[in-house]
């Protein structure tokens, strides 16, 4: 059985210009380790929402991703202001971004709607004042 | 149809040359990144008004085959230089998206 690869990745807060870096990366090595197309877009997309939601909305965090023979797991954890309704943040088009960001093309509110969408297993754990964090699984096939 | 042709056929400025043998089969329009992220596809032609580093992240994932900035959009200093590290092919044209849609779509 093949060990399981393990990635780790500092998400710096209000830093655009590296947002994408993490989730860039991770696909590099998925391709690396000949892993489908198909999986490696899910997991790509799923994490750099995650990662562009951490810089936008907490300040920056940690992603951790473990790469076992079966699956691929996401963990990303911020110390943010915490999500205070979840099914609202969870509908389409919800979005509190303000207008400097949205000038950048984000805040369509279609960031952790598109997580669960490509992703095959996802939890929120967050708490108001002390931050945020994503449980992902995406099965490889 | 390659990048190339593409470029050469709608008389595209090219910003930044990733893979122009890249084939484009298909077209998407929009400026929204979580949208675009999730409905553009391999091979696509993107196109945007969206010049910067985010824009060129969303292309590098959804392995797009160029982004066309329209309506001469500009591309930011930034965005150029990761574009060209991640081997992102980023063009540009004086025309909107509407009048570039109907020209690929009878080219490719
Ligand atoms: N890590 C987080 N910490 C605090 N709030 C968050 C976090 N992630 C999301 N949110 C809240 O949930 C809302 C919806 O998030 P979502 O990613 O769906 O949309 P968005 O980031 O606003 O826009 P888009 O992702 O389309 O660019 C955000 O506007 C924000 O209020
Ligand atoms: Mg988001």
């Amino acid at each position: 059985m093949m060990d399981s690869i393990k990635l780790h990745y500092d998400v710096p807060g209000d830093d655009f210009t590296r947002a994408g870096a993490a989730s860039g990366d991770v696909k590099r090595n998925l391709k690396t380790l000949g892993i489908s197309p198909s999986v490696i877009r899910n997991v790509s997309i799923a994490m750099y929402e995650g990662e562009i939601n951490m810089v936008i909305h907490a300040g920056g965090g940690v992603i951790d991703v473990e790469i076992t023979e079966n699956e691929i797991i996401m963990t990303l954890a911020d110390k943010g202001p915490g999500i205070e309704n979840i099914e609202l943040a969870m509908r389409e088009g919800y979005s509190t971004a303000p207008d400097n960001i949205r000038s950048l093309g984000f805040g369509a509110g279609m960031g952790l709607p598109n997580i669960k969408k490509y992703t095959d297993e996802f939890s929120i754990d967050t708490k108001v004042g002390e931050g945020t964090t994503l449980n992902l699984k995406v099965y490889i096939q | 149809m390659k990048v190339k042709e593409l470029a050469e056929k709608l008389g595209l400025t090219v910003l930044t040359e990733g893979d122009l043998e890249k084939e484009c089969t298909g077209c998407y329009s929009g400026d929204l990144l979580s949208w675009v992220m999730s409905r553009a596809k391999e091979n696509d032609i993107w196109l945007t008004v969206m010049g910067n580093v985010n824009a060129v992240a969303v292309a590098v994932l959804t392995d797009c085959a160029c982004i066309i900035l329209t309506e001469n959009s500009v591309l930011d200093k930034d965005a150029a230089i990761r574009a060209v590290r991640q081997g992102v092919t980023i063009l540009q044209s004086e025309k909107n998206a509407y009048e570039l849609s109907v020209l690929i779509s009878e080219l490719i």
